[in-house]
């Protein structure tokens, strides 16, 4: 191994010998002395299983891995090498994706009581939030996470923005860190008026108009949106697939290239760090 | 072509193939069978993409080149209910397949040939005046519904305050143009139909209907066009 690759992973390496102990490959050794131990040198029945336990697991990684090739790749991404001064603030790019997933997996089971049609959608989120177990706890995570998620989007922006991190080569990285941005508010727009209560109707109804004035293609935005000239059952419909399916699926690929070209790049360094001086030696001179 | 052979024009490229020492020549030819087969295989996939893309985005599209109207004559009373001093509210259905959502509130006044003065449009191209003015309660911004007060006879918006006065003409606020209208008429037996909604500039010139926040005066009209759903 070169001393570039990233250092295995602590419960792949095999075990120091401890004090007392004789020379020797570790995990097989009797816990001597410690009055567990049977006293003759042979593994105790908690250590087989360990040892049993073990082997398995690296079978099975060991069978994925050889069909895959994922371990290289794998150590890349999750081992990079990280700058120094990286502290909590880098965390808000993940926290903005947990939230994402969690959105995801709670509307995916909204889903699964949800109707999209104009006479049952009020009835069945009512029905979600005070007939179904848990379901006032599922609908309020999907609609309290959707803030939680913007919240974060933009921290994670203006930190971005603040450290400088957009700057060459990450320009990219920001193009698609805005467009995720812009589809993350078209979800928050898409998903309030999936409730079809007056408090969505009316803002949905103000917030197509706003559209519409924009000055040429406005009023076409308009009747794409509302599936016609007025809004009606046509617009509901359309909002609940823009939600559940056109608008997840590319947030979902623009978050793989995302976290691509994280990865590559790598994270900046935060701007209050100043480059080390390194004494240069005589063959770089 | 004589006049690509490379030996007249050493700068022009032969459309030979061997000739541009490309992998895979063979004499005579102009596209190598690779290049042939790499095109293709493009324009096979290119016309399978098309053929269920462009229906899909036809399919969501539809609705912006689609005729939306219909005939929509709804009977709102009998003429006693109106008097041209006040109006009065009456509910109509906008989109009548959304049931509860689909209903809109108009306010309904009799004509006041003494208040009521043809828009210089209407004379010149001598449009008869409606018999009944129908105003609908949705918003010029942004679409909220208006309520008509009766003692300031003023349309007030909850929203963001837009005011009109007894005409649906901007009285303040941030609306770009008066109140919509539909049309009216009187049935044979005496009862007050409403119709079409229709739009107005400042001056009561009949539009089609337009969105809230689209301007019809100046040349911000111009910027705003009718839509074919309308």
């Amino acid at each position: 191994m070169s001393k570039l690759t990233p250092p295995l992973p602590k419960f792949l390496r095999p075990t120091p010998p401890r004090p007392g102990q004789k020379e020797g490959p570790g995990r097989n050794g009797d816990g001597d002395g410690d009055g567990n131990g049977n006293g003759n040198g042979k593994p105790g029945r908690g250590e087989k299983l360990k040892d049993g336990a073990l082997e398995g697991t690296a079978q099975v990684v060991g069978y994925l891995d050889e069909r895959t090739g994922a371990s290289p790749f794998l150590r890349g991404f999750l081992y990079r090498k990280t700058p120094k001064g990286t502290n909590w603030f880098y965390t808000l790019g993940s926290a903005t994706m947990f939230a994402f997933v969690s959105q995801a997996v709670t509307g995916v089971f909204l889903a699964m009581y949800y109707e999209p049609g104009v006479s049952r959608a009020y009835e069945s989120a009512a029905h979600i939030t005070n007939e179904v177990f848990l379901g006032e706890l599922v609908r309020g995570m999907h609609r309290w996470g959707s803030t939680v998620m913007i919240v974060l989007l933009f921290l994670h922006l203006g930190r971005t923005f603040v450290f400088g991190a957009y700057k060459y080569p990450r320009e990219l990285n920001w193009v698609i860190g805005v467009l995720l941005m812009v589809l993350s508010l078209a979800m928050g727009f898409t998903g309030y008026l999936l409730p079809f209560d007056q408090r969505s109707f009316w803002a949905t109804a103000v917030g197509v108009n706003i559209q519409a004035s924009a000055p040429v293609m406005g009023p076409y935005i308009a009747d794409f949106l509302r599936g016609g000239a007025e809004f009606g059952g046509a617009t509901l419909s359309r909002f609940y697939a823009l939600h559940m399916l056109l608008i997840p699926g590319l947030l979902g690929a623009l978050i793989g290239a995302h976290l691509y070209l994280v990865a590559k790049l790598g994270t900046t360094a935060p701007p209050w760090l100043k480059a080390e001086k390194k004494e240069l030696t005589k063959e770089e001179i | 072509m004589a006049s690509n052979s490379p030996e007249k024009n050493p700068r022009r490229k032969s459309r030979y193939t061997a000739d541009r020492a490309q992998p895979g020549a063979f004499e005579g030819e102009t596209v190598t069978r690779r290049g042939f087969v790499t095109g293709g295989a493009l324009a096979a996939g290119g016309i399978a993409s098309a053929a269920f893309g462009l229906p899909a985005l036809g399919f969501a599209l539809g609705p912006l080149f689609e005729d939306g109207t219909k005939d929509p004559w709804q009977d709102v009373g009998p003429e006693a209910d109106f008097n041209p001093e006040t109006y009065v509210s009456k509910t109509i259905n906008i989109q009548a397949e959304v049931g509860e959502a689909g209903k809109s509130t108009i306010y309904v006044r009799k004509y006041d040939p003494k208040q009521d003065k043809p828009s210089p449009s209407d004379i010149e191209q001598k449009i008869e005046p409606l018999p009944y003015v129908a105003l609908s309660t949705r918003c010029a911004h942004l679409g909220c519904p208006v309520r008509y007060y009766r003692d300031p006879g003023r349309f007030v918006c909850p929203c963001h305050g837009g005011i009109y006065d007894i005409q649906g003409k901007v009285d303040g606020g941030p609306p770009v143009r008066p109140l919509d209208r539909h049309y009216t008429s009187v049935s044979p037996d005496g009862r007050v139909m409403v119709g079409e909604r229709f739009s107005v500039n400042s001056e009561l010139r009949r539009f089609l209907p337009r969105d809230p926040s689209n301007h019809l005066d100046g040349l911000w009209q111009y910027l705003y066009p009718a839509r074919p759903s309308t």
